[in-house]
């Protein structure tokens, strides 16, 4: 019996080590993304100072707009939902070696596409209308990443030029459809209300939370499984670490990057479909506030694994809903938060920076 | 149809100078980084952010030429923490310099609020005065198109002409061509590639800082939020477009301006929603790269040089 004993807490003890062993091993792959957290805040606090505002203050009133109530965190993971979408869209595109940074205009595209869907066919059951619509956000996404996919393959354009002026467009583009053809009545450029059969529902009244983030969440495992296990995710992947290779080795690297930017593409497009369904219930001229943007800071900073990117895409979502309880409480400018993201970007972009800062700061022991 | 050729006259093709003028600035600077092996898509946000120091040294100091300088200098510092990042660190060039992007949008705007307690535009200040040249402003048309702007306006050709001379006719511009090409080559030729880099991306910076003076202090005497609007990225299509040389990008960006001109006169003729127009550019843009790309074949190796 205590022969058994033994042996059973030796196993456990073993089992514990493995665990530590395990967690240190992922503690020190995402150290250089916290330390790079860590570094931005700092910059900021300095600039803020400067500024003359007070960072604690501030920095407080920040955790507590997006973790203080129910509607601090109702928000925060509300904000956090499409930016789920655009960072996946963005390591999608990566992976296959494409710098995707037109997220924000295939977020648009697919939010009016749905919006369309979601207005027309008025009482159809919501079963078929909800999906419906979805798909459509979808499409329109996807065919935004079409574009530049097409011209990337069949042309060599640059896809970073391309993605960023398709996003002007999708911009402008939709800012007219709400201003002219589908313009609701009164003062502001939006369409009339969805049909309320195509409501995505709300998961947590009375927040504005809704079920999106049950898909982004689905997709962050589609995603994964996509690109670890399926054969063409492996295509995918071999392109974009070393296209020669994966040329010589019988995959058609055409085929491939047009596939992950319409992929790419149809994933920012559903996230934008998502946030009219959802959160809005109709499309408002240019209604994201830079989710494109939030999405790639939120995939380098996850590692540009779509794991990660979910929980950074949490802590963006409380810069988001934090930053909007800041502004109103201590009167900073909201704009710090794009800021913090920038320096949180410029950190990540060079692993190296940080390794820099943490030996010539006498963190030695950290640095290895 | 009389009103929409109405268009087509000699405030055109003057408004379509003026608007070359920040993208030849922005695609002059992408050639001297891309020649030195280092992609600049922060040339954005170097625009960006010179074309709010401007405004905001004119501001307080009342004189927009020191706004100019103090543009440059910010440009710059830009262009220094771009090469910081990629050169020193071999950090992702294009992570980089989206992230000088993201950066300068932000700042602009706080900073913006911070002064002027609006994120939408600043006050307006004193801008660059329009100096006429004498004896080409008396000549008919020519004299009309050529003879009244800014002296950034004039700057622009002799910017272009003093790049080809450096990049191509000395020493100096062969050493950033070689470190480009092959930076092992040239750090065995006794060239100091990473001083090189450094040099290039910082002057890159500092002329998309003076491309982003010319459009606040130049052309509206204001900061407004976002006003680049992707001027950096048709930068560097018109870089592309022109190979990667001063006159290339030179011509490609008064094709770009003149589509920019073009779209703000069609606008104000209001024969079509403003958000239809306002696609012009952007669509232009893409449309040229698609076309010419395949034949353009970038001059370098934009692998971050590690010495052995």
């Amino acid at each position: 019996m205590t022969e058994k004993l033994s042996r059973l807490s030796l196993e456990t003890r073993e089992l514990f080590r493995r665990f530590l062993a395990e967690l240190k091993l992922a503690l020190r792959r995402i150290l250089p993304q916290i330390i790079a957290i860590l570094i931005a805040f700092l910059a900021g606090a300095i600039m803020l100072l400067v500024t003359g505002y007070s960072p604690l203050e501030a920095y407080g009133a920040l955790v507590i707009g997006a973790f203080g109530d129910v509607n601090g965190i109702g928000q925060t993971f509300t904000q956090a939902t499409p930016i789920i979408f655009t960072a996946l869209a963005f390591i999608f595109a990566f992976k296959c070696g494409l710098f995707n940074i037109g997220a924000e205009g295939q977020l648009l595209v697919g939010g009016f596409v749905a919006a369309l869907v979601g207005i027309s066919f008025d009482g159809m059951p919501t079963f078929i209308h909800v999906p419906m619509a979805l798909l459509a956000g979808a499409v329109g996404g996807g065919l935004w990443g079409f574009i530049p996919a097409i011209l990337k393959a069949k042309l060599g354009a640059h896809e970073v030029i391309t993605t960023m002026m398709l996003s002007y467009v999708a911009l402008y583009v939709t800012g007219y459809m709400v201003n002219y053809p589908f313009k609701a009545p009164g003062w502001v450029a939006q369409t009339v209300q969805i049909a309320p059969s195509a409501e995505l529902p709300r998961i947590l009244p009375p927040t504005q939370l809704s079920a999106s983030i049950i898909i982004a969440v689905i997709l962050v495992g589609l995603v994964h499984y996509t690109l670890q296990k399926m054969s063409f995710g492996y295509e995918v992947r071999a392109i974009g670490l070393n296209p020669a290779a994966a040329e010589s080795g019988g995959i058609s690297i055409k085929r491939g990057i047009i596939l992950a930017l319409v992929i790419s593409g149809t994933i920012a497009g559903l996230g934008g479909a998502g946030e009219v369904l959802g959160v809005h219930l109709r499309f408002i001229e240019n209604f994201s506030p830079g989710y494109g943007w939030d999405g790639l800071a939120v995939a380098l900073v996850g590692g540009l694994n779509p794991g990660g990117a979910l929980l950074a895409a949490v802590l963006f979502g409380a810069l988001r809903s934090g930053g909007m309880g800041m502004s109103r409480a201590t009167g900073v400018p909201l704009d710090i938060v794009t800021i913090l993201q920038a320096l949180v970007i410029l950190f990540v972009a060079a692993p190296m920076v940080i390794r820099y800062i943490l030996k010539k700061g006498g963190f030695k022991w950290l640095s290895s | 149809m009389v009103e929409f050729l109405d268009l087509i006259n000699v405030g055109l093709f003057a408004a379509a100078l003026r608007m070359a003028t920040p993208l030849a600035f922005g695609s002059l600077g992408g050639i001297f980084s891309e020649r030195a092996g280092v992609i600049n898509i922060g040339l954005e946000g170097m625009m960006l952010t010179g074309a709010f120091a401007g405004v905001a040294a004119s501001y307080f100091s009342g004189s927009p030429w020191f706004g100019v300088l103090v543009a440059v200098l910010v440009g710059g510092l830009l262009g220094l923490l771009h090469a910081l990042i990629t050169v020193k660190f071999v950090g992702d060039q294009v992570v980089s310099g989206t992230g000088i992007n993201i950066f300068a949008l932000g700042f602009t705007a706080y900073m913006s609020q911070v002064i002027w307690g609006s994120r939408g535009a600043s006050e307006s200040v004193q801008g660059l005065p329009v100096v006429p040249i004498p004896l080409v402003k008396d000549i008919p048309i020519i004299g009309e198109i050529l003879g009244a702007h800014t002296p950034l306006v004039y700057l622009m050709p002799i910017v272009a002409v003093l790049s080809y001379i450096v990049l191509f006719k000395t020493p100096i511009g062969l050493r950033i061509r070689a470190v480009g090409e092959h930076p092992a080559a040239a750090d065995t030729a006794g060239i100091n590639v990473f001083k090189t880099k450094y040099l290039c991306v910082v002057v890159s910076g500092m002329l998309a800082g003076l491309g982003g003076a010319f459009l606040s202090l130049g052309h509206l005497n204001l900061f407004a939020w976002g006003m680049t609007g992707g001027r950096g990225f048709i930068a560097i299509a018109a870089m592309i477009l022109g190979k990667w040389k001063p006159f290339g990008a030179l011509g490609a960006s008064v094709l770009f301006g003149f589509a920019d001109a073009f779209q703000m006169r069609l606008q104000a003729l209001g024969l079509l929603p403003s958000q239809i127009i306002l696609t012009i550019p952007y669509i232009l843009t893409v449309a040229v790269l698609a076309g010419v790309v395949r034949r353009a074949i970038p001059p370098s190796n934009y692998k971050p040089y590690v010495k052995e």
